[in-house]
């Protein structure tokens, strides 16, 4: 049996059926249509599938889409912002790129949706702090290093 | 996709109905749902979403001072609680460790509790604070203790239409400062299972120059997770003044005591005998990190980082 949900992901309210046991990462990916969220390893280790649903950082493979029903959901397509000239990069997107935290761009979504749930609740994290909230995204190119410094710059307005 | 249903519950009521007609509640999903990624067990055919059930996820006191904890309450929020904080700040060592940001946004208090993992971290913090399970079915509310609600690796004694509304912490009795703390033997600071841990709760004498009350409780080296009376009878009555001598005597005996309780496996990630020793380690840790706290001292949440920079 199907169920009727509503999603509203980055600002646009999705009317959905879906069946019980679907993830919230597929639901968006493939009945939605936005695919920057990726599927690692669907299993809550790797953060690649990270959304904010209603602002809480969550690892849409092992959230069920049902349970989001009502919800606003962010991806990482709904982080650039919008001004007169058109869409423009968030400063936490322009950092990422800026400071090598992106190679192969596998986790880049998720974490910057962990970087943007950190920063909301944290504006001037200690670098102690990046490392922890962003502890559920595995990189497997990068070092973190980039990354870290990247969120950092953005924390002391550096970006 | 046939036979698979899902409904969301508005109310406690609606949860117990829909339980009751063999529905399992689905909290944040954390354990549940990636349970089922694990190929541990499938997902349940019937389930009703109980996260939106107003009113349970409030941290309260009430008129006799205890402090009710809504089952829906997560991780995240029992670290932004400046009561618990004050009053149970072992169960802010517990949360602050569990998963990663994500998994405390979304992970609830209920859950942890009820998926009765002995592992769980804030089992022991919870066990030594005397907390009670507040659970409701179909034929009423009643209360366990968590020594009674556990009663074998994921199971427990709820049946399978009581919904656990809240978890309470009993006000605190005699007079003299209280400590808490836990601490868990881990091999990475997040994203973890703890290979051991262990929680106490300490009540000085109202001098504050010897403790006067002591709970212990150890995880993830037993089928529940338990209390030590003898570990706890090693820290009563130990002296506070002078060197630290004896402190630091009963510290060592209260870990002793605990690793004999123990009765750990040996799996991929610890042996039965590294997980003994470690028993009287975070033991030890976990009941100075508490009685520090007592007398004022700073020790940062969550403890287990402490015991590190140490
Ligand atoms: C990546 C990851 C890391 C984790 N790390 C840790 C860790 O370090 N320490 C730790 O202790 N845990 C950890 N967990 C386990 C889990 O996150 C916690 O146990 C969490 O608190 C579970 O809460 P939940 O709301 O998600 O539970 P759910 O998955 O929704 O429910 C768990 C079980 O309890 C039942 N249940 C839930 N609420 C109620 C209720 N109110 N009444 C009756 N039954 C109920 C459900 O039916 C289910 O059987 C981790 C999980 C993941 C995915
Ligand atoms: S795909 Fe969700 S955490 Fe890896
Ligand atoms: S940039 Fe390749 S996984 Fe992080």
């Amino acid at each position: 049996m199907s169920v009727s949900i509503t999603v509203t992901v980055n600002g646009i309210t999705y009317p959905l059926d879906v069946d019980p046991h679907a993830s919230l990462l597929h639901t968006v990916r493939d009945q939605v249509g936005l695919t920057g969220a990726k599927e690692g390893c669907d299993d809550s280790e790797c953060g690649a599938c990270m959304m904010l649903v209603d602002g809480r950082p969550t690892n849409a493979c092992s959230y069920l889409a049902v349970q989001a029903d009502g919800a606003r959901v962010i991806t990482v397509e709904g982080l650039a912002e919008q001004d007169g000239a058109g869409e423009r990069l968030s400063a936490l997107q322009r950092a990422m790129l800026s400071r090598g935290g992106v190679q192969c761009g596998f986790c880049t979504p998720g974490m910057l949706i962990s970087a943007t749930a950190l920063l909301e609740r944290t504006p001037h994290p200690s670098e102690d702090e990046i490392r922890v909230a962003l502890s559920g995204n595995l990189c497997r190119c990068t070092g973190y290093d980039g990354i870290v410094k990247a969120v950092a710059a953005v924390a002391d307005g550096t970006a | 996709m046939s036979g698979r249903t899902y409904t969301q519950a508005g109310s406690v009521a609606d949860a117990v109905a829909a339980m009751a007609a063999g529905a399992r509640p689905v909290a944040g999903g954390t354990d549940l749902v990636v349970g089922a990624r694990h190929g541990k067990s499938p997902l349940p055919q019937a389930m009703v979403g109980i996260h939106r059930i107003p009113g349970l996820d409030s941290i309260e006191v009430d008129p006799n001072g205890a402090i009710r904890i809504g089952a829906l309450v997560s991780h995240a929020a029992i670290l932004d609680s400046p009561l618990l904080a004050e009053q149970a700040p072992g169960l802010l060592d517990a949360s602050a460790i569990v998963g990663s940001h994500a998994t405390r946004a979304n992970g609830t208090l209920g859950g942890n509790v009820m998926n009765a993992s002995p592992a769980m971290d804030t089992g022991a913090p919870l066990l030594c604070l005397g907390a009670q399970a507040v659970l409701t079915g179909s034929s009423g509310t009643r209360r366990l203790g968590l020594d009674e609600l556990w009663i074998s690796p994921g199971r427990t004694a709820a049946s399978a239409d009581e919904l656990l509304e809240a978890i309470e912490l009993p006000a605190p009795s005699g007079a003299g400062a209280r400590g808490s703390a836990y601490v868990r033997l881990q091999y990475r600071r997040q994203m973890e299972i703890a290979v051991v841990g262990a929680a106490a709760v300490v009540r000085l004498s109202a001098d504050g120059g010897r403790v006067a009350d002591a709970a212990v409780a150890i995880t993830a080296v037993t089928p529940v997770i338990v209390r030590v009376s003898a570990a706890e009878a090693c820290l009563v009555g130990a002296d506070l003044s002078g060197g630290g001598e004896e402190l630091e005597a009963a510290l060592q005996a209260a870990g002793r005591a605990a690793a004999w309780a123990a009765t750990p496996i040996s799996d991929v990630r610890a042996s039965l005998g590294y997980r003994t020793q470690m028993v009287a380690v975070m033991t030890r840790r976990a009941a100075a990190a508490a009685i520090a706290r007592a007398r004022g001292q700073q020790v940062r949440v969550p403890a287990s980082d402490w015991s590190v920079v140490r």
